[in-house]
């Protein structure tokens, strides 16, 4: 956790002054007779930013947040294990959308979650599977008339059928 | 929304019948009625007001959704409808930052003449306001008093480079006035600023200024059409005072670019349809738009008339 | 008293058997489209104005106003259960809602936002009957620089909000109000830090893609990591007793923060502008700063829920002040209804209760009996949201992330915004386990977007010069106290560092 606080830190910094460079583009003065440019406001707060950074990195060297006292890692083989299965499920879910449409890739995201992550019994993971995502769909295009990705042309034959049953 | 529809008219006891006329192509999904302003807006109230005709004489067979998107001076909705994924289920409802937006931002790659012209609804004139309180009578007290004020004269508008501070720009150039513009973020703040006599002057188109015209507050004391306005029969005209300067703001529909022939009839015929409707004719009675109705090629004509006046004041802005 | 007749009127047409279905159904649907992270009372109202034409007008106000007052109620139920804040104006109640579920006591949670909306809703019904004219024109005299003050107001409040660590929270600040300034400057119309230049960044970065990313994803990470995957959320039994003891509790160590929250809400909500955001957050401070038990706040105070939840609503009825009288929406669904009253042929303006009084009282009766039968619904619907805390996380929580992502996608439209989630997401849970406080930032995105344009509508006017900030009568008060409690935690930070060197 020591060599993360100040890794994170410096991570912020870097963004701090990233954000200082795109806001500059912008003019960050003052001009008189009308006030700030464009830049003026995001510019010093991304200055705030990086002072703030420099406040934390202080602390970091007089050790007062308990983070820079900690010698835990970051990520335990637990916490990196967590983080891969389900940060990568939610990565995998997103990038189906486009493919197999929004509610194919909550189904297919629920069958992993459910079944490979959570070890439930068929008996609870198909209802779920299958009636969630339908239930979603109901809700949202029929309802709400909120419409979702449909995926590839492929998905169309089902689509074509649902959109009739709530329009 | 099925659900809820069949259960209002259950309760209102209301039968509603008669399909439209089946058209070769129909839509297949709900068709994304992309709104080039903020919920709130002019063109946001005309878009939920056209989606209310069409969804009341069932006119489509799958519904218009609303979906604002009015970031940067329409830039975000026109970048959207130059990517659409589904030319044929998109459609824009349009301000004149339909032309202004891509003059002033080139680097979005937007060509307008790439659309596809659908239906031109009618124009919404503009006129200057001022409050009571003021004590202005006529225009020409107003040019007065601006040159008194030298440069502390405060007016207000939407944002920079829409079409108030185009309308405002260009009077101070014909008059030699310095103004000091406030942008902000919408016509109904415009209107309330001046009620509450945070800025002195506006442009509000009427239906934004209305309100406060009926209960007194504001004046209008010169109208930007092209004759003078029924509402107001003793504003004049600006070509009246001898500049030959008129301006209105278009409310269009406008489909994506790429979109096939019979999609593009489809909606045609739909906003024709709506266009004659009592619903439509008496909005644009009670909004004091002009009417304009166009066909398709006199849109793109229209067009380009309008992307080469802009190109004008924006130059003469600078 | 003609306006009492008038209101009456309206309060019996809305108890007509008929539309009292509408009331139960408007205020159902409400509840369970404002408890879904993503959809607030703007999607339920732009669903149903269309219908309206449909309907007699006076039975489409009243389904209306039913959706309006049962989504407010809703918002404060994904707060508390799912810990993902709905709408911008349910963050303040994560604070101590979502501690309270955590322990085991969501069911409090639950009762006090319940009751604390609707002392709140009450109370803001109540003072919009008795000077809803008044308040007009009070809120005519908020300009660009009373507004801005306003804001800074606000903000001074953020500073007792964040962890013990002052350098982290102020970073947290500063970086929602760099994202609230991503898209266009809406002062020059110029395109704005487009990060990595990409397109999408154009039309800027919503408060809702910042706030599923930070609670949705990064929130629900950081739960699974840190509880090692053996979390027992919630077990609160159900029943009737309970409830009413839960009531109980809610009256003891709420009572302070709901009267709080109802009036100071209102006054907020009335100004152009501000709207409901803001008052929630100011409700959740000053309780705070008022309470003998400030170290309680944070960690499950009941007072830290009704608080919030009474401002929120009292503001979200307050709003409706300047959307009829000056025509200005103070959100977004305010701004629907606004084009329902042009559709319906209204003119919304000063002279809108003088010649409309009909609709204007007959709206507000409506409000009046939605809100008695939002809170009946409510308490009806805790057990089902209970029962829903009672799965197991192993399918609790992919049903968040399917919400988070399908809710953030209906909101938006646009996949790049799930991207943004996602990555907001995964950042979140690396800044979580060091201790960022991210609320801040979370709220400052919303805030952000209207006190940069005040600030700078207020500096055009006066030429540059930053004294008319004190020097017009309405914003001088406000900027001196909100200056004062910027500085107040800033000697409070002094002091304790000179102890701490002294050991």
């Amino acid at each position: 956790m020591r060599v993360g606080e100040i890794v994170t830190a410096g991570v912020l910094a870097l963004l701090s002054i990233y954000l200082m460079y795109k806001a500059s583009a912008n003019g960050i003065g003052y001009t008189r007779g009308s006030g700030p440019q464009g830049g003026f406001w995001p510019f010093w707060l991304s200055a705030g930013m990086l002072i703030s950074t420099g406040f934390i990195a202080l602390n970091w060297v007089r050790q007062v947040s308990p983070q820079s006292r900690s010698q835990e890692p970051v990520l335990d083989s637990f916490g990196l294990k967590t983080l891969l299965l389900v940060g990568g499920g939610i990565i995998g879910f997103v990038a189906l959308i486009d493919i197999v449409s929004m509610y194919g890739a909550v189904a297919i995201f629920m069958l992993y979650y459910i079944k490979l992550l959570g070890q439930h019994s068929w008996r609870l993971t198909v209802p779920m599977v299958l009636l969630f995502p339908l239930g979603l769909f109901f809700f949202f295009e029929g309802l709400m008339q909120i419409s979702m990705p449909t995926g590839m042309s492929f998905t169309d034959p089902v689509y074509n059928v649902l959109y009739d049953i709530i329009y | 929304m099925n659900i809820l529809k069949t259960l209002a008219i259950g309760i209102a006891a209301l039968g509603l019948s008669a399909p439209a006329a089946m058209a070769d192509w129909q839509p297949r999904k709900p068709i994304d009625f992309v709104i080039m302003a903020g919920p709130g807006g002019g063109a946001d109230q005309i878009a939920r007001f056209i989606q209310s005709v069409v969804e009341k004489k069932d006119m489509t067979s799958r519904p218009l959704i609303p979906n604002n998107k009015g970031g940067g001076s329409g830039a975000e909705s026109l970048i959207w409808l130059n990517d659409a994924n589904d030319a044929n289920h998109t459609l824009l409802v349009t301000l004149n930052s339909f032309f202004a937006t891509p003059i002033r931002q080139p680097e979005l790659g937007i060509d307008i003449q790439t659309f596809t012209p659908v239906a031109m609804m009618g124009v919404d004139p503009f006129a200057l306001w001022v409050h009571k309180d003021s004590g202005i009578e006529t225009f020409e007290q107003w040019v007065e008093t601006v040159k008194a004020a030298d440069g502390e004269y405060v007016v207000g508008g939407t944002g920079t480079g829409q079409e108030d501070s185009i309308v405002f720009a260009y009077l101070s150039k014909a008059y030699d006035l310095k103004l000091k513009y406030i942008p902000f973020d919408g016509g109904g703040a415009v209107a309330a600023a001046l009620a509450g006599q945070q800025i002195m002057a506006t442009v509000n188109n009427p239906a934004e200024a209305r309100g406060f015209y009926q209960s007194g507050d504001v004046r209008p004391l010169l109208v930007f059409s092209d004759e003078r306005m029924e509402s107001y029969p003793d504003a004049p005209t600006l070509k009246e005072q001898g500049h030959d300067f008129s301006y209105y703001n278009q409310r269009a529909i406008v489909g994506a670019p790429g979109m096939s022939d019979e999609a593009a009839t489809y909606y045609q015929d739909l906003f024709a349809e709506v266009y004659n409707s009592e619903e439509w004719q008496g909005y644009m009675e009670k909004e004091s738009l002009s009417p304009l109705w166009m066909d398709a090629d006199e849109q793109r004509g229209y067009w380009k008339i309008q992307v080469d006046n802009h190109n004008d004041l924006l130059t003469g802005m600078k | 008293m003609e306006i009492l007749s008038l209101l009456g009127d309206g309060m019996l047409v809305a108890i007509q058997p008929l539309n009292l279905m509408l009331i139960l159904i408007g205020v159902t649907l409400g509840l369970f489209i404002g408890a879904m992270p993503g959809l607030g009372s703007v999607n339920g109202v732009a669903i149903l104005l269309p219908v309206t034409f449909l309907v007699p007008p006076g039975s489409a106000i009243i389904f209306l106003a039913a959706i309006y007052y049962g989504a407010m109620y809703g918002g404060a139920i994904s707060s508390i259960t799912l810990g993902i804040p709905g709408a911008s104006t349910a963050v303040a109640t994560t604070f101590d809602g979502r501690p309270l579920a955590m322990m085991g006591k969501a069911r409090l949670a639950l009762v006090a936002a319940a009751i604390g909306s609707f002392v709140g809703g009450t109370v803001a019904n109540v003072l919009f009957t008795g000077f809803a004219p008044l308040l007009a024109t009070v809120a005519l005299s908020f300009g660009p620089p009373e507004i801005f003050a306003l804001m800074l107001l606000a903000f001074a409040t953020f500073v007792g909000l964040g962890g013990d660590d002052i350098a982290k929270t102020v970073f947290s600040i500063c970086f929602g109000l760099v994202l609230a300034t991503v898209g266009f400057d809406q002062v020059s119309g110029a395109p704005r830090l487009l990060l990595f230049d990409l397109s999408g960044f154009l039309g800027g970065i919503s408060f809702l893609v910042l706030a599923i990313g930070v609670y949705g994803i990064g929130e629900m990470l950081w739960t699974l990591e840190s509880t090692r995957g053996k979390i027992t959320t919630t077990d609160a039994k159900m029943s009737v007793k309970g409830i009413v003891e839960d009531m109980g509790e809610t009256a003891r160590k709420g009572w302070k923060g709901t009267a709080t929250g109802s009036f100071l809400g209102f006054f907020v909500g009335v100004l152009p502008a501000a709207g409901a955001t803001p008052a929630s957050l100011m409700s959740y401070a000053i309780t705070k700063m008022l309470s003998k038990n400030k170290h309680e706040f944070g960690k499950g105070h009941v007072g830290g829920v009704a608080a919030p939840e009474a401002g929120n609503n009292s503001a979200s009825t307050g709003s409706m002040l300047p959307m009829l009288t000056l025509g200005i929406p103070g959100s977004p669904t305010t701004a629907i209804l606004l084009g329902g009253m042009v559709i319906w042929g209204l003119t919304p303006g000063p002279r809108l209760f003088v010649d409309e009084p009909d609709f204007v009282w007959g709206l507000i009766g409506s409000f009046y009996v939605s809100n008695i039968f939002a809170l009946l619904v409510n308490i009806c619907a805790i057990p089902l949201f209970i029962w829903m805390l009672r799965m197991p996380f192993t399918v609790l929580a992919p049903l968040i992330f399917v919400l988070s992502v399908v809710g953030g996608y209906a909101a938006m439209q646009d996949m790049f915004d799930i991207w943004l989630i996602l990555a907001f997401g995964f950042g979140a849970f690396f800044l979580r386990k060091f201790d960022y406080p991210l609320a801040p930032a979370v709220l400052a995105i919303v805030l952000g977007p209207i006190a940069e344009p005040t600030l700078r509508q207020s500096l055009l006017l006066s030429s540059g010069d930053p004294s008319i900030f004190f020097t017009r009568p309405i914003s001088m008060p406000i900027m001196v106290i909100a200056i004062l409690l910027i500085l107040m935690p800033a000697f409070k930070y002094l002091r304790p560092r000179r102890t701490s060197a002294a050991e």
